[in-house]
């Protein structure tokens, strides 16, 4: 193959190499250098912790449960955020679907997503404050008062901060899931005699369990990684002391960037786990419906 | 399969069921306004606060007043965040453009070893949330030097938004028919002059989409700033955390009004970005580029 009557740019050429491919190496090489490098950097920088042996922080985060407790408590906000937030969406997004002014609800909930979460943190915290605009409605309509309902600086405060941000997300992430569905095929299923509940489970469901499974990991992600609202909102010496506080702690007040990238790990290999479980239990679910249409 | 036996059901279920419809119908409608309600509380509040007076114990501050955004002018620095903000987020959005474009146009036209390795590689920080990879990140920029600086925060806002380009210009470039690039190269165009008289008009409205997008993002991305910058390089949204922080050193109100001026700057880009993108678009990362 290697005639050396073929000029070499000729042979590369053939296998796609030539100066247009090259435009890649840019961003290729700094991906490298600022995504792929730093993270293998800290992945062995975890095992060279201040004491000496190899597996010292991970023995230290197991075993401290100010350490490996931020592991529950970051699991006890996320998951039920990011699993209300989907079921949330999902009927939402069937109903918006169907809409004439589709845009302008999609419009007013981008808001919260381009404006971030520390914003929308300095806004709770006047919000649903104690002499905010929330409680004093409830107090209004002697649904409770300031004394008997908190809602910042404690758990709900980060949760309902995850809603504000995260409902959004998933909603137009499903949205967009949903109204790429031929809509032929719930005419026809409509045709048949399929009700709207029958529809979306025997049509929809089946069709959108990848889409679902795809936003529910990214919605988690984005929770377990919760750290602006925590801290603003949260409790985070107790209650809401996320892994990314932590992670941040270890890292910028105690300059050990041996544990930080540790924990930093710990916090990629958990949310790794969690999106490997749902994507393999999307595969469970859907071998069900395949087997049942054979038989 | 049981569904089938509908028309056999007596009519008194079918009237059921379309009341627990409307039901359901009203239920999500009102769950949707009260989220909606309670967001526009979240921001009118901010905005309502940053203009009080006094604001203590009463539904609607004391009295309207503009003191608090010269107060938080002269107490943030916020002219100095404000040109911070503007060389970071210039520099990310033209460095991401000028790096992003040219790579999205090799990933759509060519095949070549490793493409997939090469597409996971630019996956991945769109997916990894930037605080996971923001911590080994900012160790490495403190340990090269670049860790607290005006260069160290650019360099770590382009890990998601090269990517970001390029997954929103992949498919700008494959609806662009081959030949008329093939027709430029007969004529004589190399590779730069195609980019600069061929591509570079038709891509348009997809780079300007992207970088709008890109802005943005950028404006609005706390994490990476926040562990990459030090005292002379905040942007905006970060200054803006350390003032709720640190709350109780200043006046609330002037945190709000900081809060205020963030917002309007995100919103000016916003408006102007979704007369160009539809609002699905922000969170598909570009799937969704064809509509």
């Amino acid at each position: 193959m290697s005639d050396a009557s073929i000029p070499l740019s000729v042979r590369l050429k053939a296998q796609g190499l030539d100066g247009v491919t090259l435009l890649v190496l840019p961003a290729a090489l700094l991906l490298l250098a600022l995504f792929v490098y730093p993270f293998s950097y800290g992945f062995i920088l975890s095992f060279r912790p201040k004491d000496g042996s190899w597996l010292g922080n991970y023995t230290k985060f197991f075993s401290d449960p100010f350490l490996y407790d931020t592991i529950k408590t970051t699991l006890a906000i996320a998951l039920p955020v990011t699993i209300m937030n989907l079921l949330a969406a999902i009927p939402v997004a069937f109903r918006v679907r169907l809409m004439r002014h589709q845009r302008l609800i999609t419009t007013i909930l981008v808001l919260p997503i381009t404006l971030g979460t520390v914003l929308v943190a300095e806004g709770m915290l006047n919000y649903f404050g104690p002499q905010g605009w929330f409680i004093r409605t409830l107090t209004l309509f002697g649904l409770g008062s300031a004394s008997s309902i908190k809602l910042v600086h404690n758990y709900w405060g980060v949760f309902l901060s995850l809603v504000i941000t995260g409902f959004p997300f998933t909603f137009l992430l499903t949205l967009s899931y949903v109204s790429g569905i031929d809509v032929a095929l719930e005419n026809a299923a409509a045709t048949l005699g399929a009700r709207a509940a029958a529809r979306f489970r025997l049509i929809f469901l089946p069709l959108l369990a990848p889409g679902l499974a795809i936003t529910f990991c990214l919605s988690f992600v984005q929770a377990y990684s919760v750290f602006p609202s925590a801290v603003l909102l949260g409790a985070p010496a107790g209650p809401t002391r996320v892994i990314s506080i932590a992670a941040y702690e270890a890292a910028f007040e105690q300059y050990d960037y041996s544990l930080a990238s540790a924990i930093a790990m710990i916090m990629g290999f958990t949310q790794l786990a969690v999106v490997i479980v749902v994507l393999m239990s999307r595969n469970l679910f859907y071998r069900g419906p395949a087997a049942g249409a054979k038989g | 399969m049981t569904d089938t036996h509908a028309d056999s059901l007596p009519r008194r279920s079918i009237t059921l069921n379309s009341a627990f419809a409307k039901l359901w119908v009203i239920t999500i409608w009102t769950l949707l306004i009260f989220f909606v309600i309670n967001l526009f509380g979240i921001i009118g509040a901010v905005l309502t606060s940053s203009f009080a007076t006094r604001w203590l114990r009463s539904w609607v501050p004391d009295g309207l007043t503009l003191k608090w955004y010269f107060s938080a002018w002269s107490e943030f620095q916020l002219g100095d965040v404000l040109i911070t903000t503007f060389q970071v987020v210039g520099a990310v959005v033209v460095l991401s453009g000028l790096i992003g474009v040219p790579a999205a146009y090799a990933m759509a036209r060519r095949e070549f070893p490793f493409k997939k390795l090469v597409m996971l590689i630019f996956l991945l920080p769109l997916l990894v949330p930037p605080i996971t990879y923001g911590i080994p990140l900012a160790t490495v920029l403190y340990q090269t030097g670049f860790g607290g600086t005006l260069v160290g925060v650019i360099l770590a806002n382009l890990v998601p938004t090269v990517p970001f380009v390029i997954l929103v210009m992949i498919p700008f470039v494959e609806q662009i028919d081959p030949r008329i690039e093939s027709a430029a190269r007969v004529f004589g165009a190399g590779t730069f002059r195609l980019f600069v008289t061929v591509l570079v008009p038709l891509l348009m409205p997809g780079v300007l989409a992207a970088l709008l997008l890109v802005l943005v993002r950028t404006i609005a991305m706390f994490e990476l700033t926040f562990l990459t910058a030090g005292p002379t390089s905040q942007t905006l949204v970060v200054a803006l955390y350390y003032a709720v922080f640190a709350a109780g050193v200043r006046a609330v109100q002037s945190i709000d009004a900081m809060a205020v001026i963030y917002m309007v700057l995100t919103m000016i880009w916003l408006v102007i970005a979704l007369r160009f993108v539809n609002p699905t678009q922000i969170v598909t990362r570009g799937k969704q580029a064809r509509g």
